[in-house]
């Protein structure tokens, strides 16, 4: 439908924040209007942000549950620092909200929901819509609930059906809003509730009818566009990083010519990755949820012993469940990926944010000089690329890596130019099946450039062998208590993985080269440095980057590229835990940018505070 | 496994590695009754994974020449259980004693049995802990006195039978170290039984709770207080048959036989369902004082964890087909960019 005085406005970027009650099907919206986004070939990120509790009291702060996605015509890295665009469901989504909301910014209300009863909940004294803290925005109140219940008076729907379709009014509306069409969400509900047609037709009434009300009402129809974003060519797919860190365990199974053995045991946020492995057994996966976090380990490592790509899953918490198995995979040099995906400590802290505080404990967290190479995911397309190279070096040289990821990189989603399968490299493992010397077989004699051990399997004809966590000869692996033997077990457990940096990729440098100023980062932080970066650059701000995958060991070039420059600033999402690691290892006063307030930083403040440390 | 029936010498099932507990400890029964029984049991050694925890009896998969992993403290059954699923044409056996599968281990332990994991529990029960040197385990007596309960153990011993058949196991045996040839038949229906199976052991530890199960192999006082559980056979024991056991409102009962009908003396049925009765039998002793049951108190069959979830893959794989990459990255809608 053409309408008279429809304006539209081309933007290049747009941040809309949808924010309601955990019930209130915020993620859903938020979802469903990134993938019409992804499809229409915008560059987006999100950035999903829950409570730790399912259901927290309906209509109070504690139960706000929010979805964020930027979506832009250009190249973008992040979600988006203050939203453009607040969708409020309820007083306390406004006030849980409403500081974040960039000024003269788009405020949708709900209007319904600003009862006494939910202003008071969500801790107003006075309705804020009479306080005067709403001016200096654009406020559009909508009857949701009302509108609901009109349109859907046809359907025969109990009431608390009826109200659950509010959301879809709300999307409708940004889809109006933002010019973007409603067939690929009406296709997703009519495919979800095939089984349940009614309310796929309620659903879709209530999407219309959100959309129709932008076309009705006048204050709409000033609607905005963001254009296609010029990426790169290729096919994409919208991925969030437990999907493609499953993904790439997946991919490197099958390059590696194994079977895959997940172990875990349920724990926030890194379930997703045991839900989605569970659903591909057709590539041999096996999915093994356990009775806790060290049987989830234990059964990995007895996994590993059996010639499986063993892989175990798990967050903070479990990660120091784990810590003991790790070293015994480590002692009897059994490859084992572990992941780790972060999120607030200590202890149970913060279940559903992120935070980077699990570095110092994926290096040292376990007894005895016991190194692994630790490997980090700084995006969620990347934690595919990030879990197929944990799992190489841990065939390639018979080790556990702790693959880190955390909550960001987990949960948000960014559009991901697929790669050609055929094109990834096959992963060596150092697999035997006939004796490595005339006088039997060996376990402990090395390959001579990775000091791999052979890995024999059992079903294999006289390669029986024993392991365990007890000191090794090596050459034979029996049991030894020798002084001299055990320095060099030691010794030769370090320098294996040490070796590893003349194996990974080298230290990139990006921006400004001829800068003075690099800032060095790790993980999830790589979308809001590099953005930071960039900006100031085009400020004519002299500054360049460079992100850690690898944190053990580091890339052979990286002393030489962080000479290069005056100071070095490093950015986390911990109080300094990289910034330790930098400054042993290469004696450099390096400064930390460091926050722990279950938030990523967003681009601005990387950009003000980076240029604050370089004026300093 | 192999079709042609293999058979060794007890001296192929030996690794090189010289045997390490103290003298006269029932271990070495023990791993003499294991190795018998392997070498003639019908399984490729290359096709034998030994897994232990830790303590003495952990020390086992080095002794025997066949894969092994010796792990941790009380992971065993889940180490083992990795092996099982990952590969299940492996015979995989856990080694254990009293303090590794009921204390620190004790989560694994039930939910190995819980979830019928293909795999063989022989634990080794000495009612003690021996490699840290002498302090009361789960199964210790109360008032035991040890290094660390001078003045006697304060708390209630594990019954490993009851606690077996509380956690759903599908099999469950007791055997005595001394006993070689009651030892050697359980292994043989430990080994023919599909799922989990679980063996204790009583074994002496002669340095540190020696003669713990005397009344159960002295000469003079084992006839009166072994109860053998056989199969389809009425449970009467002591001299002559002079006692027998009767289940009297589901609950088994110690009596003279001259004071019952012969009809009324159990028979005992390994395949029973109802674990009730099993359960009920391993009341009799809360450890290896008085009359003690031995032999198999259960044996049923039910789904296997190990196959049930190689046959979940094989039908993902009927169904969907053998997984390809390139449908994976696609399977949540793509765009294309030129």
């Amino acid at each position: 439908m053409e309408i008279e005085n429809k304006t539209v406005e081309s933007i290049p970027a747009v941040t809309i924040r949808f924010a309601g009650d955990s019930g209130d099907g915020m993620q859903l919206v938020g979802t469903r209007f990134t993938d019409t986004s992804a499809l229409f070939g915008n560059d987006l990120a999100t950035l999903p942000a829950f409570p730790a509790e399912i259901r927290a009291p309906q209509g109070t702060i504690a139960g706000v549950s929010s979805f964020q996605v930027q979506i832009a015509d250009f190249d973008i890295l992040t979600p988006g620092d203050n939203p453009d665009v607040l969708v409020a469901m309820n007083p306390a989504a406004l006030k849980a909200h409403l500081h974040d909301l960039a000024p003269n910014g788009m405020l949708i209300l709900n209007e319904d929901a600003f009862e006494d009863k939910n202003i008071t909940k969500a801790g107003y004294k006075v309705d804020p819509r009479e306080s005067g803290e709403l001016d200096g925005y654009r406020v559009f109140q909508v009857p949701m609930e009302k509108l609901t219940k009109e349109a859907l008076e046809e359907f025969d729907l109990p009431g608390r059906a009826v109200l659950r379709s509010k959301n879809m009014i709300a999307l409708g509306l940004i889809s109006w809003t933002f010019n973007r069409p409603l067939e690929d969400t009406e296709n997703w509900i009519n495919d979800k509730f095939s089984k349940l047609p009614e309310i796929a037709k309620a659903n879709i009434k209530a999407l219309k009818t959100g959309y129709n009300f932008g076309i009705t009402v006048e204050a709409f129809h000033h609607t905005y566009v963001v254009d296609k974003a010029s990426l790169p060519p290729g096919e994409y797919t919208n991925i969030n990083g437990n999907i493609g860190l499953s993904w790439g365990l997946i991919t490197a199974a099958k390059k590696a010519n194994l079977d895959l053995f997940y172990g875990s045991y349920p724990i926030t946020p890194a379930s997703d990755i045991l839900h989605e492995l569970s659903k591909h057994k057709n590539f041999n996966v096996i999915t093994f949820q356990a009775e806790d976090e060290i049987a989830a380990a234990a059964a990995a490592v007895g996994a590993s012993f059996t010639g499986k790509l063993a892989v175990t899953g798990t967050s903070g918490p479990g990660l120091a469940l784990k810590s003991e198995t790790i070293s015994l995979a480590l002692s009897a040099e059994l490859p084992l990926v572990i992941v780790n995906v972060q999120r607030g400590g200590p202890s149970t802290g913060l279940p559903t944010k992120p935070e980077q505080s699990d570095l110092m404990f994926a290096l040292y967290g376990r007894h005895g000089e016991s190194p692994l190479p630790v490997v980090a995911a700084k995006s969620p397309s990347h934690a595919f690329y990030a879990a197929y190279e944990a799992a190489r070096i841990a065939l390639k040289y018979m080790t556990p890596v702790i693959l880190l990821s955390d909550n960001y990189v987990a949960t948000g989603s960014e559009p991901w130019n697929l790669p050609n399968t055929e094109e990834l490299n096959n992963l060596e493992t150092n697999i035997v099946t006939k004796l490595n010397t005339e006088d039997g077989f060996l376990p402990f004699l090395r390959n001579v450039d990775t000091f791999a051990r052979p890995w024999a399997l059992p079903g294999t004809p006289g390669l029986e062998y024993r392991v365990g966590g007890l000191e090794k000869e090596e050459g034979t692996g029996n049991v030894s208590y020798d002084a001299a033997n055990h320095q060099y077990m030691t010794d030769m457990r370090a320098w294996k993985v040490s070796n590893i940096a003349n194996d990974i990729d080298k230290l990139e440098l990006h921006g400004d080269e001829s800068a003075d100023t690099l800032v060095l980062g790790w993980g999830s932080t790589y979308g809001g440095i590099t953005q930071a970066v960039n900006r100031l650059n085009k400020k004519g701000v002299k500054v360049a980057s460079a992100h850690f995958v690898h944190l053990n060991p580091f890339p052979d070039n990286t002393l030489e590229v962080i000479s290069k420059f005056k100071k070095i600033i490093i950015p986390e999402l911990n109080t300094g835990q990289l910034l330790k690691l930098v400054r042993e290892a290469f004696l450099v006063d390096a400064r930390g940018i460091n926050k722990v307030s279950g938030e990523t930083f967003t681009a601005q403040e990387l950009t003000d505070k980076i240029e604050e440390k370089i004026n300093e | 496994m192999s079709k042609i029936p293999v058979t060794y010498k007890r001296s192929d099932m030996q690794s090189d590695q010289e045997v390490k507990w103290c003298p006269g400890c029932g271990d070495y029964t023990i791993l003499a009754s294991v190795q018998n029984f392997m070498a003639e049991m019908g399984i490729s050694k290359e096709k034998i994974v030994f897994v232990s925890g830790i303590g003495c009896a952990a020390r086992f998969p080095y002794y025997m020449n066949t894969y092994g992993v010796h792990s941790i403290h009380g992971r065993a059954p889940a180490v083992a259980t990795g092996v099982s699923v990952s590969n299940p044409d492996l015979s995989v056996w856990v080694v254990s004693g009293d303090g590794d599968s009921l204390s620190i281990g004790g989560n694994h332990l039930i939910h190995a049995l819980r979830k019928n994991v293909n795999i063989k529990i022989l634990m080794f029960n000495n009612q003690i802990y021996g490699l840290t040197k002498g302090q009361y385990s789960p199964t210790s007596e109360e008032g035991k006195k040890t290094k660390s309960s001078p003045f006697g153990s304060v708390e209630m011993p594990l019954n490993p039978m009851s606690l077996a058949l509380g956690a759903e196991a599908s099999f469950v045996a007791r055997s005595i170290d001394m006993d070689r040839d009651l030892t050697a038949g359980i292994l043989e229906e430990a080994k023919n039984h599909k799922g989990s199976a679980f063996v204790e052991i009583y074994q002496n530890c002669n340095v540190f709770n020696d003669k713990a199960f005397e009344q159960l192999t002295n000469k003079e006082t084992k006839v009166a207080n072994r109860i053998n559980l056989v199969h389809g056979e009425k449970t009467v024991f002591g001299e002559d048959g002079h006692k027998a056991v009767v289940i009297r409102n589901g609950i088994a009962q110690i009596v003279d036989t001259k004071d019952v009908d012969e009809s009324e003396i159990y028979v005992h049925n390994i395949h029973e369902e109802n674990p009730s009765i099993a359960f009920s039998l391993s009341r009799l002793s809360h450890g290896p004082y008085g009359p003690t049951p031995l032999g198999v108190f259960r044996k049923v069959q039910r789904d296997t964890f190990t196959e049930e979830v190689h046959d979940q893959i094989n039908n993902a794989k009927e169904q969907k087909g053998e997984g390809e990459l390139d449908k994976l990255i696609r399977s949540l809608g793509t765009w294309d960019v030129s």
